[in-house]
């Protein structure tokens, strides 16, 4: 086994037990913490994907902001009232699982993947290329964000803000 | 051995092992006494009152969303910034619209009065 | 890079209007008259109608590498959206004052919707269309959630998200495995690989055009993914749920048809039989359900579930066939539909929506032209002539038989007979019960009267006259290429 096929399993089986800590964990503070871990082991594996700048991204959005709206989440719920009996829910998660690897082991399975991997070059996923493709091809797509990121500031304005 | 990420990991390594030396050395020649008092949770010095898991005010929420709104503008500054010199007059202009539009959300946040805690 | 920027012209035209609107609407003082807003945005999207009819005109164009295609078929549709948000906007402007929502946001965010619309229905490529796809989506949401005094329309608003972000999940993962397959988010470049290499598609290809379809039906409310539609359109504000059950669905179908239906057909044999049960159980489905409900808007909600079944026979039927009857179906629809709406929206008192069957009892002597109007309209989406419904259903079962899916042609007729049930329900409450809710005069809301007026002479109209529509219909599809 080469190095690059050596940290892939390491860090997957690491993402994984942090992944199954999220959902086995019972209190909900020590679960947002397992997902965090699981965000920056997926940054991490970004890198080894050629990424660099997804890297950067997913620690400062995931594992940063969405994490703390998480954590506002929980405290805003008080999650001590929310302990209880897990049986119906879980096995229809475990139904929708188990539908979804259903869909996934096939496609794995086959391994039919492509020859030659988007992330041939080596300077694929760095700042320069992201921005290279983001302001030439996806121009249009960039502006249009701004629009939903307009949208988004106004229904959270409108949804959350206090009425007078 | 000359990976551009090779900096990054020395940095890392040295980082746990300075963590765990310094925890080791703390647990094995450390003093060790505990009581009751020692247990307790530290406000200032006063006696704890109350639970520590309070509802938070849904305010908080409205900020930690608007922050993330922004955070997500700033991260398409980020590439723009580091190209800006390749993509000239038009690139400003793409970033131009892009901010204009976005402006007008911090407007209207800024006059409705979402950033006040009233 | 190719910067031509006209075709862009209708969606920048309301995207400026939604702008404008937001602004203003900040510098109008509280309790002052916000009337001016709703007229603001009417003359927007009146001159985007104007632009989307001189636009018809010249050639198709593309822009910034092809990924945004204003042919006629997203003409078409882009003047099915404005229409839409226009009639939710006239039939709202009383509503929303009574019921104490924020007039500029509202309007502002149907504007939003109009714009995403519009470029979903203009994307030719995955990216545009997924970022078309969430701008609607979550300017949807959050007018699903506006009436904040009413905990329904909260709860409503939270299903809706929960749903449509799961379904968003499905559309995204489908398109991440598409582009991996294929190298290129770009419709053109992703069908010339299919015509390339046929029948040599890696597995996660096809599976990736499935989650496609998921995510789809999810977003038109097909069987067996309709859950969300009953519970998030009985609990949204009347004039919203109008405008979700026409312009929502139909930017779904029309990103539906551009993208699986046109570009990706050569995927087509793997869902065809999904397709035909996922149609025949959707059409079913909603009519039975619909008979049992209490509530006219819940039960306009499984009609909304059942009609969207009848335009998937067009889907299943094929390109070749299905062109015509599923955008002249979608125009005829959306009058009846958002004429219904207009009319269940003028029956609310105070910040009481007024929906049951009961409250519709004896309209007919109190509101005439109300009763008249409703009364036309459900005899439009149960299907008879000479109304727009018939048409539309007429053009579709005849392509259902012409291509020969004749079993789909019979059971969608059946379910048009099925229909009729709690269709003729209402008018039979309306003119031979007593003693049900007011309703408003003309003075009361004048805006709403104009709306339903539109939306009753657009279903006459189409249902007398349907030949220019035809003809467009059949021209827009057409233009794909």
């Amino acid at each position: 086994m080469d190095t690059a096929s050596f940290i892939f399993y390491l860090l997957a089986t690491l993402l994984v037990i942090a992944s199954l800590l999220v959902v086995f964990l019972r209190n909900v503070v020590h679960c947002a913490m397992a997902l965090v871990t699981a965000l920056l082991l997926i940054a991490v594996m970004f890198v080894t994907l050629h990424a660099p700048m997804l890297c950067v991204l997913q620690v400062m959005v995931y594992a940063g902001a969405i994490m703390v709206l998480f954590l506002f989440v929980i405290m805003f719920l008080n999650p001590g009232a929310l302990e209880q009996q897990r049986g119906l829910w879980w096995g229809f998660g475990t139904l929708l699982a188990m539908m979804l690897a259903g869909v996934l082991v096939p496609l794995v399975a086959t391994s039919d993947l492509p020859a030659d991997p988007v992330a041939a070059t080596e300077l694929f996923g760095s700042p320069e290329m992201l921005a290279k493709s983001l302001f030439s091809d996806y121009v249009l797509p960039f502006e249009i964000a701004s629009v939903l990121l307009l949208v988004a500031i106004i229904g959270a304005v409108v949804l959350a803000k206090r009425e007078n | 051995m000359n990976h551009p990420f090779l900096p990054l990991l020395v940095m890392f390594a040295v980082a746990s092992v300075i963590v765990v030396a310094l925890l080791t050395v703390a647990s094995l020649f450390g003093p060790k006494s505990t009581n009751a008092a020692k247990n307790d949770p530290f406000e200032s010095g006063n006696p704890p009152t109350g639970d520590a898991r309070i509802r938070f005010s849904v305010r908080f929420y409205l900020v930690a969303m608007l922050f993330l709104i922004f955070d997500l503008e700033v991260v398409f500054l980020y590439p723009w910034a580091i190209y800006f010199r390749h993509l000239g007059v038009f690139g400003l202009i793409q970033m131009g619209i892009f901010l204009v539009i976005l402006t007008v959300g911090y407007v209207y946040v800024w006059k409705k009065g979402a950033l006040e805690w009233d | 890079m190719d910067v031509n920027l006209v075709p862009l012209l209708p969606a920048v035209q309301v995207l400026v209007t939604a702008l404008v609107v937001t602004l203003r609407d900040l510098f109008i003082k509280d309790g002052e008259s916000r009337g001016v807003l709703a007229f603001y945005s009417l003359v927007g999207l009146g001159l985007a109608a104007a632009e989307v009819f001189f636009l018809l005109g010249g050639r198709q164009e593309g822009a910034f590498n092809d990924s945004y295609m204003l042919d006629r078929f997203a003409l078409f549709f882009a003047l099915i959206f404005i229409l839409a948000a226009a009639l939710t906007i006239l039939s709202a402007i009383d509503y929303v004052r009574q019921t104490g929502m924020r007039e500029g946001e509202f309007y502002a965010l149907i504007l939003f919707a109009t714009v995403g619309m519009i470029v979903m229905a203009a994307a030719n490529d995955l990216m545009v269309f997924f970022l078309g796809l969430e701008t609607m989506s979550i300017a949807v949401y959050v007018l699903t959630g506006m009436w904040r005094s009413n905990g329904r329309s909260s709860e409503a608003a939270m299903k809706y998200f929960l749903m449509g972000a799961f379904a968003t999940g499905f559309l995204l993962y489908g398109i991440a495995l598409i582009y991996g397959a294929t190298g290129s988010t770009n419709l053109a470049q992703i069908s010339a690989y299919l015509l390339d290499q046929p029948s040599e598609w890696p597995v996660y290809l096809i599976g990736g055009g499935f989650l496609l379809l998921i995510g789809f039906a999810f977003k038109v409310g097909a069987v067996p993914f309709h859950f969300w539609v009953p519970d998030v359109y009985e609990g949204a504000p009347t004039p919203v749920t109008g405008f979700m059950s026409v312009a929502v669905k139909a930017a779904a179908f029309a990103a539906w048809a551009r993208i699986l239906l046109y570009k990706l057909s050569p995927l087509d044999n793997d869902w065809v039989f999904p397709l035909w049960i996922i149609a025949i159980a959707t059409m079913t489905l909603g009519n039975l359900l619909a008979i049992t409900q209490h509530s006219i808007k819940r039960m306009l909600a499984y009609s909304s579930i059942a009609h969207a079944g009848y335009l998937l026979i067009p889907i299943v039927v094929g390109v070749e066939w299905g062109g015509l009857p599923l955008l002249f179906y979608l125009l005829a629809y959306s009058f009846m539909t958002l004429g219904a709406f207009a009319v269940l929206t003028s029956m609310t008192e105070g910040d009481e929506s007024k929906d049951g069957y009961s409250d519709f009892a004896g309209l007919g002597f109190k509101r005439p032209f109300l009763a008249l109007a409703m009364a036309l309209f459900m005899l439009s989406l149960a299907g008879f002539p000479p109304l727009a419904g018939f048409t539309g259903k007429f053009y579709v079962f005849r392509s259902a038989v012409l291509s020969g899916h004749l079993n789909l042609a019979i059971i969608g007729v059946l379910n048009s007979l099925l229909s009729v049930i709690f269709y003729l329900r209402v008018i039979v409450a309306m003119y031979m019960e007593e003693g049900g809710a007011a309703g408003k005069s003309f003075r009361q809301a004048p805006f709403v009267y104009i709306a339903v007026a539109i939306a009753l002479l657009g279903t006459i109209y189409l249902g007398i006259l349907p030949a220019d529509a035809l003809d467009w219909s059949r021209r827009a599809f057409g233009s794909l290429e």
